[in-house]
Parts: structure tokens; sequence; C-alpha cells
């Protein structure tokens, strides 16, 4: 067979045996251009999967030629295709702004395990997206969630570690959780396979394993989404992991877990147990209006940029959600694409924020990181006096007048602020349009009103920023003007024009979306 | 077709305006100056070019959008405002703050985008970047005054904005199509974008953002602001909601609001705020009515309007950059060394209480004879007496408390060139269209059957103004101005909902803290154990949070299990 015939293989092998590589090769150089070409590869792949499914309808790929129910299943969709395409061209296009970025945040010695550690995240968020086998999901999701370990803990800032503690914990309950639930199912079906267990789950739905497993399925993954109120390890994850790390785990992460509830709710258990008999919409549209006001709100207090984003994270969460409570097209279709359209914009915020670090250093603090050996003991020694001022530059007293050292860093944050308040001409009213719609089909107009009124919260977050940058006088003796080097603004303007591309061109994501959506409304009947 | 179509594809009037505003910044001197003036002037030629019709057509989502579609109502909105900006321009060269102009421009721009948009979508879109550009010009005056009534002013239109919003959404959803097309209010997505409109004309019970922002713009910033937002909204109305009844009593209220706080004002620029509601009632009056004969009536005063009341505020504007004062009580006088802002002023004044051989007088009076024809008989005997309250309040008052009445003794020039020219450019045309209405009226939407100088007509207003001068002049004791404050309904939000916050805020921490008692005690020796258990590892002091979200974590798992088992 020719390789296009094992692409499905291909995309999650790739990143998966670069990671390894790049540990054997230990020069940062080599590593950063093993993982990398896997990105790109990869990214490459998902577009060519992404137009073939588009042409020729879903593909199933057997791995090691064993059909399924009994070998694992790549299964790929118009969802699966769309979350792909997402995932690789965030790690494409972040690698290269990671390079540049890392230099400042991890000692050198630790570079190439950092690379390694991407290029296994992202093996693991692609395989979670990709596979059809519900037991495949838990490794993939363990894969990529100690590698996310690891790459939060290599931030700078001392309390990256406790973050990186609090997630590890958080997310290892998650797991667990999400491994519990699917036992019960294979207990109930003795199959694996996500498509072979849906249609043996046709009869038993009500039984009391499956409602125990689709409770422990719920919570399980929505602690790795951050819903509200299962939030909590987040902000801290985002705001001291290094800025490549946050930015990809806010492009994709949350993501990926959106994806894989949506494939249980809609491909597993189905619409009429999850929408019909149970109370769950009801549950998920309190919390997610519950995270659009609630981590707005507390975004808007903020005292450290970083932070704000990721609470704003948390917020812009809630709309996916929400619009998976609607059960309707129009309302799946405002998730998957907002899933999509929050990630690029996020992504890019995140990256530009990392930018900042840069910008704003002083001088004694900009030294390379400090070489020493791994081990937290002695790198705590290495680290410079003045490295808490160093590792917190996110603080929005450090960021008076910003505006006048860094424009495009500045401008490049205030357009991505635009997309998450649903600006039109940008992304974010894209989605909010469809939940709008999503709305107003059922007659709900108190919640298009609750929509509009969450983003004036937005509003009053981005604002903030823009007054402490724009409008405070910078500090004395702090004018001269310095942008972050070309290698990280390249990557993060990319990022922001696709938010402005998505937001008038809205042939790729809608048309994909409600593909999508109809694809999985069809299969739930 | 074709041909037109490729050169209107470079040449839309708002985006002319709007591309001068972001290159304003770059330019300085004479280049900017020469900027200032070229950039609405051309936005002017390219608006006269187009053909009509929709001209910019594309597709979004599902839907057709009209980014570019005109007809006589939109030139006529879009005409005013090209000339408003060419002006203002004129007025603010001197202006010291960088951003005001480009503000402006990107605020008056927006304003022509919503008249040239054939669409409810580019009607939201460019709504919002008015919103921007005014909260920029008012702003830009630099001041703690400034700044504060800015917040208020854009957390006002942000919040109208979604109102607005919320209601097109409804209504393309409901009608598949995204046109701006007359509507009736008959569901809640008209009603909500018809509230969306009337916010942004300073409709009660919200009047009160108008006077409260405006006047704390610089002298020149208030000229912008009292043409564009009010217009626009006016124009919206006007080719949405013809003839929808309740706008006739809306429109009244409006009117005699502004009269009432106007007579009660101090601020010069306080009262001529006040007048804009008051004038802007007399549009959506008219847009009430509702018949050929109304409508023109409401877009000719709206021309009209813009006109004198940025004369009047251009000459308040001329009197505070020179005096540095706004109230009428600390003016005075000021005729004897500022002859031509007195004589600018008054033209103002003069049109704006419709003196016959004025451009309000050839407006306004449509209006009136509209509800007459209509046997309105209750409508038209108010806006009679309402006439007569205008030229109390804007007619007489403002020019003689600030430029006659006692000598303050202060002795300021007039204006230097650029502000000088702009106020005679728009004297000129108070008078010019008050003598000569007919290009005026040839521009309207509907054909013009109605001659303003009739005996009958001229006979009735110049009693009505002599006998409200009269009485102006038999009053005047009591209208002398005392520096006082005058309550509106923005004290709500000004005071009382940051003292309603404060005292619940209060509550809630007493209620806290006497709960927080009860249960100290308990936790107190909890927390202690648990605290010297982690003490020795910093690292796990911090992991009590952990502990909180494993705990919510089996919260929603349980809450899950009970509701699931429960079905």
């Amino acid at each position: 067979m020719s390789i296009a015939a094992h692409l499905p293989a291909l995309q999650v092998v790739l990143p998966l045996i670069s990671a390894p590589l790049a540990v054997l090769l230990r020069r940062r150089d080599l590593a950063f251009w093993m993982v990398t070409a896997a990105a790109w590869a990869a990214f490459a792949t998902a577009i060519q999967l992404w137009l073939q499914v588009a042409a020729g309808g879903t593909i199933s790929y057997h791995i090691g030629s064993w059909p399924p129910p009994w070998g694992i299943e790549y299964r790929i969709d118009r969802l699966t295709s769309f979350v792909l395409l997402l995932v690789s061209g965030m790690a494409a296009v972040m690698l290269p702004y990671a390079r540049s970025s890392i230099e400042r945040e991890i000692p050198q010695e630790s570079h190439y395990l950092f690379y390694a550690m991407f290029g296994l995240c992202l093996a693991g968020l692609l395989g979670i997206t990709i596979t059809g086998d519900a037991f495949n999901i838990f490794v993939f999701l363990e894969i990529s969630s100690l590698a996310t370990y690891v790459l939060i803990a290599l931030g700078r800032d001392r309390r990256a570690l406790t973050a990186a503690y609090q997630y590890l914990i958080m997310g290892s309950i998650g797991a667990t959780f999400i491994v519990i639930g699917i036992g019960f199912l294979y207990l109930t079906t003795g199959t694996l396979n996500l498509a072979d267990m849906a249609s043996r789950l046709r009869g038993v739905e009500s039984s009391r394993p499956v409602l125990a497993a689709l409770a422990f399925l719920t919570v399980g993954i929505s602690l790795k989404l951050a819903l509200f109120p299962l939030h909590q390890w987040l902000p801290n994850a985002y705001t001291y992991a290094p800025s490549p790390v946050t930015a990809f785990l806010a492009a994709t992460a949350t993501k990926v877990s959106v994806y894989v509830l949506i494939r249980f709710y809609f491909s597993v258990f189905g619409e009429s147990l999850v929408y019909e008999r149970l109370p769950l919409p009801q549950i998920m549209l309190g919390l997610s209006l519950l995270a659009m006001f609630g981590a707005s709100f507390i975004a808007i207090f903020q005292n450290n940029l970083k932070r704000l984003f990721a609470y704003s994270s948390v917020g812009q969460i809630g709309y996916i959600t929400l619009g998976l409570s609607f059960d309707s097209v129009n309302g799946l279709t405002a998730s998957i694409v907002h899933l999509f359209n929050h990630g690029i914009a996020k992504g890019a915020i995140f990256l530009l924020i990392g930018g900042i670090a840069v910008g704003i250093a002083t001088p004694g603090a900009v030294s390379p990181a400090p070489t020493s050996p791994k081990g937290a003991g002695r790198r705590e020694a290495a680290v410079p006096s003045n490295a808490r001022e160093a590792a917190t530059p996110h603080t929005f007293d450090r960021l008076a007048g910003l505006a006048q050292r860094m424009p495009l860093t500045c401008f490049g944050i205030v357009l991505g602020g635009l997309s998450l308040i649903g600006v039109p001409g940008t992304a974010g009213f894209i989605s909010k349009w469809y939940l709008i719609l999503a709305a107003l089909e059922q007659g709900q107009f108190w919640l298009v009103g609750a929509i509009l009124l969450s983003s004036l919260l937005a509003v009053a977050y981005v604002w903030h920023f823009i007054e402490v940058a724009y409008f405070r006088a910078p500090p004395v003796g702090q004018v001269a003007r310095k942008e972050a080097p070309l290698a990280m603004l390249i990557p993060a303007w990319l990022l922001i024009a696709a938010t402005i591309w998505f937001g008038l061109d809205t042939s790729v994501t809608v048309g994909t979306a409600l593909d999508a959506a109809r694809q999985l409304m069809d299969k739930a009947q | 077709m074709n041909s037109a179509a490729a050169a209107s594809l470079i040449l839309h009037p708002a985006l002319i305006l709007i591309a001068g505003a972001l290159l304003l910044p770059l330019l300085r001197g004479t280049a900017r100056n020469v900027a200032v003036l070229s950039a609405p002037t051309l936005a002017l030629v390219a608006l006269w070019l187009l053909p009509e019709g929709r001209l910019w057509q594309l597709q979004w989502l599902d839907y057709s959008l009209a980014p570019l579609a005109v007809d006589k109502l939109s030139r006529l909105f879009a005409t005013i405002f090209v000339l408003m900006a060419i002006v203002g321009g004129l007025f603010a060269l001197r202006q010291q703050s960088r951003l005001e102009i480009p503000a402006a421009f990107l605020y008056a721009g927006s304003a022509i985008g919503v008249t040239l948009a054939g669409d409810l979508i580019t009607v939201f879109l460019f709504w919002e970047f008015m919103a921007v550009g005014s909260t920029l010009v008012l702003w830009s005056a630099g001041t703690p005054g400034a700044w504060a009534a800015s917040r208020r002013y854009v957390a006002i239109h942000l919040a109208g904005g979604v109102i607005l919003f919320a209601g097109i959404t409804g209504q393309i959803l409901a009608t598949g199509d995204a046109g701006f097309h007359a509507m009736r209010a008959d569901s809640i997505a008209t009603w909500l974008i018809l509230i969306g409109f009337l916010i942004n004309t300073g409709a009660p019970p919200i009047s009160a953002w108008l006077p409260d922002a405006y006047p704390e713009a610089s002298w020149s910033g208030t000229v912008f602001l009292s043409a564009f937002t009010t217009k626009t909204a006016v124009y919206v109305l006007l080719r949405g909601f013809p003839g929808t009844e309740i706008l006739v009593w809306i429109g009244t209220f409006m009117i005699f609001y502004g009269i009432v706080y106007a007579l009660l004002e101090n601020d010069m620029r306080r009262i001529l705020a006040y007048s804009i509601v008051n004038q802007v009632g007399f549009m959506v009056v008219g847009i009430g009515i509702g018949t050929e004969m109304a409508l023109n009536g409401a877009a000719a005063h709206a021309f009209a309007h813009i006109i004198y009341k940025a004369l009047l505020l251009m000459s308040a504007g001329a009197v505070l950059a020179a005096t540095g004062r706004r109230k009428c009580s600390e003016l005075g006088g000021l005729f004897h060394s500022m002859p031509l802002t007195t004589i600018c002023g008054t033209i103002g004044a003069l049109a704006i209480s419709s003196f016959p051989l004025t451009s309000g007088f050839v407006s306004k009076s449509m209006v009136t004879q509209a509800a007459a024809d209509g046997h309105m008989q209750a409508v038209w005997l108010l806006l009679a007496a309402a006439s007569a309250g205008v030229f109390l309040h804007a007619g007489i008052k403002f020019p003689w408390f600030v430029f006659f009445q006692k000598d303050s003794g202060l002795r300021p020039p007039d204006p230097p060139p650029s502000m000088r020219w702009a106020m005679i450019l728009f004297a000129f045309l108070c008078i010019a269209l008050g003598v000569w209405p007919d290009p005026l009226y040839a521009l309207l939407p509907y054909a013009v059957d109605y001659a303003p100088y009739t005996a009958a007509h001229v006979i009735t207003q110049l009693q009505l103004l002599l006998f409200s001068g009269l009485a102006f002049f038999v009053m005047l004791d009591y209208l002398r101005r005392t520096p006082t404050i005058t309550l509106d309904v923005d004290w709500l939000w000004r005071i009382a909902g940051p003292v309603a916050a404060r005292s619940f805020r209060d509550a809630l921490r007493i209620t806290r803290a006497g709960l927080n008692e009860q249960l100290l005690s308990g936790r107190q020796a909890m927390a202690d154990s648990i605290a010297r258990h982690r003490r020795p590892d910093g690292l796990l002091l911090r992991s009590w949070p952990t502990g909180g979200m494993a705990l919510w974590v089996m919260v929603m798992l349980l809450a899950y299990l009970a509701l699931y088992y429960l079905r």
C-alpha cells in the first residue's frame, strides 16, 4: 500500500517517535528540528485528511489490519479532521516560537527534554482525537497529560512546580474517573470500540452501570476541559507554565477534551439518552452560565495578564459547553466553531504575552536562562536574585504604558481580545452568532441577553489591559522601543491574522462545523 | 454598472474617512492640516459620485449583505455628516489633543457607514464603531471629568449595542433576510431593535447620558459629538420605523424634557446638550406621525439641526477656549470683544428658534404642519408650545447670558481664523437654507409640496417668538442662573447605584463577619492541625486548594449520579 493509505497512523506516529528521537539526539537544535519537522508533517497530514474526509466521507483505518471491534480502529469523520487540523496546526505554528521563547525561560540543558515533551503532548492529543477505541483514548490522554505536567513544571517561576503538581493530582483524578467510566462501559458491552459500543448500548442505556459510566465520564472530562467549577487547576497552570506551553495548552488541550465529551455524548451514549432522558442539558446550561459570568467576572479583577486570560479561557469554555446544552445543529455548530476560533485567538494572545516578558525584562534579568543541572534545589540556587521579579513580568503595574514600547504586541493582544469579545469581523463573532441562533431557535430570548451581557464582561477585562498598556504612563527610564524578536512575533501575528480571516471567510470553519454537527446529530438519532 | 461598481469598490465614503482617521496620527504640521480638510472633502466627492442602488453585495454566512447602498435618504444624511466632518475638522484644527480629530473622523466615518448600510449587520458594525469613536472624542478632552463621563457613556452605549444586536439577530432569524427595511414593532426582536435605536436618540428614560457626557468633551469635541450619534439614530428610525405611533409620544416627552432641564441649567454647553434632546424630539415626533410630509420634515430638520447646533456649540466652544469658563453665571458681556462669535452664535440661536429666514424655520414648520394635516390637534398644540419653549431656552437664554447681560469684565478676542471660518461657513448655511430652501427640499426622500413662506406661517411663528421673547425678559429675574446642579435620571447610576452597591457590600461583610466568627472557633482547631502538618514542606502548604478541588470533583460526581438515578 502507498503511504497515503497510512496517513491516519502517520498522523500520530510521526510526533510520537520524534519524542524519543529528540531525547536520543540530545542536541537542542537537532531536537528542535526533529520535533518541528514531525509537527509540520502532522499538519500536512491533517490537511490531507481533512480534504479526504470532506470529499469522500468518514475514513476508518485498521491498525495492523485487524478489523474492528477486535483491532484498534482509527476513525476520522468531519469533526475529527477539524480538531486534528487545529491541534497540529497550532503545534506547527508554535514550535518555531518556542525555540526563541524558551531560550529565556528554560535552562539550555533541558531544551531537548522540552521538545521531547512537546512532541509527546502533541502525539497524545492527536491520538485522543483520531482513535475510535475507548481504552486508546485513555492511553493517549495519559501520554498527553504526563507530558503536560512536565511542560508546566519547566516554568521559570517556582510556583510552576506547585501548579504542575496540582494539575497532576487533578488530572489524575480526572483520568481515573474516565477510566472507571470506560470500565463500566466495557463491563456492560464487552467491547472497547466506540462504534461497536454504541450499537451494543441500544436497549441497555438506562441500566445503572451505563448511567454511572456517563456520570464518571462527564465529571472526568469536565475536569480536563476545566468546566466551572472544576476549573481551579487551570489558572495556576496557565499562569506559571512557560509561554509556548501556555499557548499550546490553551489552544488545544481543553479543546481536545471538549472533543472527547462530544464524542462520548453523541457517538456513544446517544443524544436521546444524554439529552432527553437525563437532566444533562439543564446542568450543562447552568454550569456554562456560571462559567461565562463567574470566570469572566473574576478575570476582570486579575492583576496578572496571563491569569486574566486564563480565567477568560474558563469563561470562553462556558460558551462552548453552552452550545452543547442546546442539543441542536446550530448549538453544536457553535460549540465546534468556537472550539476552533477560541483556540486560535487564545493561542495568539498567549504567544504575544510571552513576547512581553522579553520586551520589559530589565537588562540584568534578561541574562540567558540559568545554566545548571536538573533538579529543583540546585536550579533555585542558580536563579538570579531578582528572579521573582523576572518571573512575573505580567503583573499590571509592570505593563503600564507598554503600548509605546511594544506597539505590535499590544495591538495584537487587542485584536485577539476583540475576538474574545465577539466583535463582528473577528472569528469570535461567528461562534457567538451561532450560539445566539441556537438560543433564538428555542425561543430563549433571555439567553441571548445573557450571552451578550457576558460579552460585556469580556469587554471589561480586555479594557483592563488596554487601559494599562495604552493609557498609563510608562515607568520612568523604560521608553525605548523593544519588540519581541521576529521569531516570536511572526507566529503570533499569523494566528491573529487567522482570527480575522476566519471572522470574514467562514467557509472552512462554519462549513466543516455544520457538516460535523449534522453528521453527529444524524448518527445520534 | 460594472464600471460604476468597480469604481465604487474603492470609494466607500465611510472608509475614506476612517482611512483618513488612521492616517492622521502619522502626519505633522501642514500635511496634517491638509489631510484633515481633504479626507472629508474626498469623502464628499466620493459620496456624490455614487449612483443609487445596492452597490456592494457580499455573502456572509447565509445572508446577503450590502455594506454600501445608496438612496435619497441615505445620501441626505451622509451629506450632512460629511459636511459636519469638514467644518468640524476646520474648527478643531488648533486643538492640542492629537487624538481628537482622528477619533472624530472614525466617529463621523462610522456614522456615514450606518447611513450607507443596506443591511442590519453592517448597521450594527458601524453602530459599535461609532460608540468607540465618540468615546475616544470624549476622552481626548483629557480631564478627569471627561474620563469619568466617557466610562458612563461607553457603558450605556455598549449596553444599547447589546440590546440592538439581540434584536437584529432575532429579526434576521425570523425573516431570513439581513436587509435593512421598514419594520413594525410587533415582535420581541423588532422591539429590541427599536429600543436599541432609541437609546441613541436620547429617549426617556435614559436621556440623561447625553447632557451628562457631551459637555465634558473639549471645546471642539462637543461640536462633533452633537452631530452624529443622535442624528444617526434619527436616520435609522426614519428608515426602520416610520409611522410607529409610540414615537410621537416619546418625541413629545423628549421635547419637554429638553426644555425644562435647559431652562434650569447653568452650564452653557449643558443647556445646548439638553436642547439636542429637545430638537431630536421634534424629529422623533415627525417619524412617529409617519406621513410623507412628516418624514420629509424630520429629515430636513435633522439636516438643519446639525448645522445650527454645531454653530451654537462652536460659538460656545470659542468662548470656552478663550475664557476657560462654562457657567452662564460667570460669563456675560462678551459681545464687546468677540463680535463675530456673538453674531454667529446669535444666528444659530435664531435658527434653532425657527426664526423666519433661517434654516430652522423651513424644516421644523414641516413637522408641525404634518401634525396639523394629520388632525393631531394635541400634538400640534404641544409642538407649538414647545417652539416657544425652544426660543426661551436656546434662542434667547444662551446668547443673552453668554454674550450680553451683565458685563463680566472678560475681554477675550475672537478666535483664530480656522475657527472663525468654520463658524462663518455654518452661519452662512443657516441663513442660505432659510432664504433659499429649494436645494434642501430637492434632497429630501419624498417630493416636497410645501411652501414655508406663507403669510399664515410667518405670522404665527413671529407671534410665538415675540410673546415668548417678551416672557423671557419679564421673567428674567427668575431665569437668572445661579450656580446650581440639576438632578436628572443619571443620578441613579452616578450616585444611587454606587451607594447601593457599597451598602450591599457592607451588609454582606457584616453578615459574613458574623458567620465567620461562628465558624472560626470550630475551624480554627482543625486548620491549626492541618497547617502544622503541612508547614515543614512549603510545597504542601499550598496543596490545600488541591483538596478543595478534589472535593468539588466528588460533589459533582455525586450530583450527577443522584440526578441520573432519580430520573
